[in-house]
């Protein structure tokens, strides 16, 4: 019955064979979930979808959109994706941070920690699933989109880099779910991010415009990282925007880019401290 | 030189082992010496350092002082090496529930490094093992408690170590799970897998381990077979509840009379206990002569040593009580 045990890797080169295998092996697992439970994914998928329906169709009528055909149905769908793409990326946080604690909680974690697996495959296997999944989330945003009379304008290239965009914000926020994960005793205290989420969404540009809000609120819209990121998806798919005369308005690419790095600078570090923080 | 024999002769060695969450020493000098194939009993009380030692032992947590060995290997120096030699069920299963049992341990026969086909040939043989195999194809979550621990001690045998780490495999388990776990580790053992084991219980350890180590505010206390502990103990106790705390120098009297052992008593609960040598004929004579001596009893019965008179025994002092507390 005995197995010859594995030989541990010293070289670089066999030490990241470990980790991309490993890490494939932790984000397969999530694979399996959608298949072992399709409800869960689909309800996910469904979710913003669902909300693109109620904004467009029932509060899209009485949001005019400036310097445009005012109430103009497809034109505020147009407006409307963007942010609902953003969303979608932000809802994100919420998945992460439950497989993250979900798993903590259970104890798998440390199984995997008493394992002689590489370390970064628990959380390098969690931001691969977590990204395909929300590749797969943006995938479904897409089609709906088009379903609903939204489309690109400028060049396919345009619409990719706008893609990449969210993705990158996806990236960022996934390493706030880890960090968050750590943090956390119990799964139950994702619902706290599940409610909190609603406020920074719409203390944002994605619904309506940061000029017609009181002017410290507004400014603190104008800055919120995801305003950055649909400002600057708008311009790139060629759908209507706010416009704004602020710096931050008129930088909205620049800071698409420099909000997640920024992000991801501050979260990375403290994810993998609080990851080390376990065994203390 | 003579320390690194020493400890080359033990498959789990610890010396000195000490970890402290701030203010609080939850481990104060622990040492712990299994022989390779033998199987201890770690027992002790709720925050006695069981886990604690447990988790320094299988590398989740850095000691902060003493040292300790694991398979021939320093568990904070040499961790990846002491992780291929170790199994580790927690507290609860550590399983996915979402996944079935037979992808649980392809899944984790993946992180141990074996191949695809090797994984699934291990996740076979264990699910037979474990009398899992007609559940193979069930999710985790549809598995009873003692079928998850049963999947759990499998997921962390896969690759036969040399050593098993279990902190308190049943805990939360029906009667029956308990049973199932316990006939799990039985067959572990039975191959020559050294097995540090938890448990709050003096019968889980009486069942199972060679030897018990009895650990108290950190540190072992007592250390020996069973047979030893109990005996000190002394089997099986007679219990005398009366009605009021008056009556109570009288029936220690009369106890201690029948029984021919000093009971112990407490007050509080009005409550006197006394080891007894034959079961039957002990209760018989109490219940006769505590009448004769007209003390009304409101409670009278035999049961088996608990930790608690275990403790009460090798400390002083109750399980869970500071000493300070008994003392004053």
């Amino acid at each position: 019955m005995t197995h010859p045990i594995p030989a541990i890797p010293r070289s670089v080169p066999d030490r990241l064979r470990w980790a991309m295998a490993d890490s494939w092996t932790v984000a397969r697992r999530d694979l399996i979930h959608w298949f072992r439970q399709p409800f869960g994914i689909i309800v996910t998928l469904l979710f913003p979808v669902m909300l693109v329906l109620m904004f467009g169709y029932l509060f899209g009528g009485a949001i005019s959109l400036p310097g445009g055909n005012a109430a103009g149905g497809g034109d505020y769908r147009e407006f409307l994706m963007p942010g609902m793409f953003a969303m979608t990326m932000a809802f994100g946080l919420e998945a992460t941070m439950m497989s993250v604690s979900t798993d903590a909680a259970r104890g798998v974690t440390d199984r995997f920690r008493s394992m002689p697996m590489a370390p970064s495959a628990v959380v390098l296997g969690r931001s691969i699933a977590d990204m395909m999944s929300s590749a797969l989330g943006l995938s479904v945003m897409v089609a709906c989109g088009l379903v609903v009379g939204w489309r690109w304008h400028e060049s396919f290239g345009q619409a990719l880099f706008a893609v990449g965009l969210l993705l990158l914000l996806r990236f960022s926020l996934l390493w706030v779910g880890i960090f968050l994960g750590l943090m956390v005793k119990s799964p139950e205290a994702v619902a706290a991010v599940q409610i909190l989420i609603w406020p920074v969404l719409f203390l944002s540009n994605t619904f309506v415009a940061p000029e017609t809000m009181p002017g410290w609120l507004g400014a603190i819209s104008e800055w919120n990282p995801l305003s950055a990121t649909v400002a600057a998806t708008r311009e790139l798919f060629g759908n209507p925007g706010w416009g704004g005369e602020t710096w931050i308005a008129q930088n909205s690419l620049l800071m698409a880019v420099l909000w997640p790095m920024v992000i991801f600078a501050v979260f990375f570090p403290l994810s993998v401290r609080r990851y080390r923080r376990l065994s203390r | 030189m003579e320390v690194v024999v020493e400890s080359a002769r033990f498959a789990v060695f610890a010396e000195g082992l000490e970890k402290r969450y701030g203010k609080v020493k939850a481990l104060d000098g622990l040492d712990l010496r299994i022989p390779g194939g033998k199987v201890c009993g770690l027992l002790g009380p709720n925050g006695a350092g069981k886990t604690t030692a447990v988790r320094i032992l299988s590398t989740l947590l850095r000691p902060d002082g003493g040292r300790a060995e694991v398979a021939g290997f320093d568990v904070v120096r040499q961790a990846a090496q002491v992780r291929c030699s170790i199994g580790l069920a927690g507290q609860q299963a550590a399983v996915d529930e979402i996944l079935t049992g037979r992808q649980n341990l392809e899944t984790f026969g993946r992180l141990y490094h074996l191949g695809v086909r090797e994984a699934r040939k291990r996740a076979d043989d264990l699910l037979e093992r474990f009398g899992l195999a007609d559940a193979a194809g069930k999710q985790a979550k549809n598995y009873s408690g003692g079928m998850r621990r049963r999947l759990d001690l499998a997921a962390s045998f896969i690759l036969s170590p040399p050593v098993l780490f279990l902190d308190e495999p049943t805990t939360g388990l029906d009667p029956r799970g308990r049973n199932e776990v316990w006939e799990a580790v039985r067959s572990l053992v039975a191959g020559g897998t050294t097995v540090l084991l938890t448990t709050q219980y003096l019968d889980e350890a009486d069942q199972l381990a060679d030897r018990i180590c009895v650990i108290d505010a950190g540190r072992a206390i007592e250390e020996g077979a069973p047979e030893d502990l109990k005996s000190r103990v002394g089997g099986d106790r007679i219990d005398v509840v009366v009605r009021s705390a008056a009556e109570l120098p009288v029936a220690a009297r009369v106890v201690g009379r029948v029984c021919g052992a000093e009971p112990e008593i407490d007050r509080e609960a009005r409550r006197l206990s006394a080891p007894v040598m034959d079961r039957l004929s002990a209760l018989t004579g109490t219940v006769r002569a505590l009448d004769d001596a007209g003390v009304d009893a409101e409670d009278i019965g035999l049961r088996r040593p608990t930790l608690d008179d275990v403790f009460l025994r090798l400390t002083g002092h109750r399980a869970g009580e500071k000493e300070e507390e008994v003392a004053a």
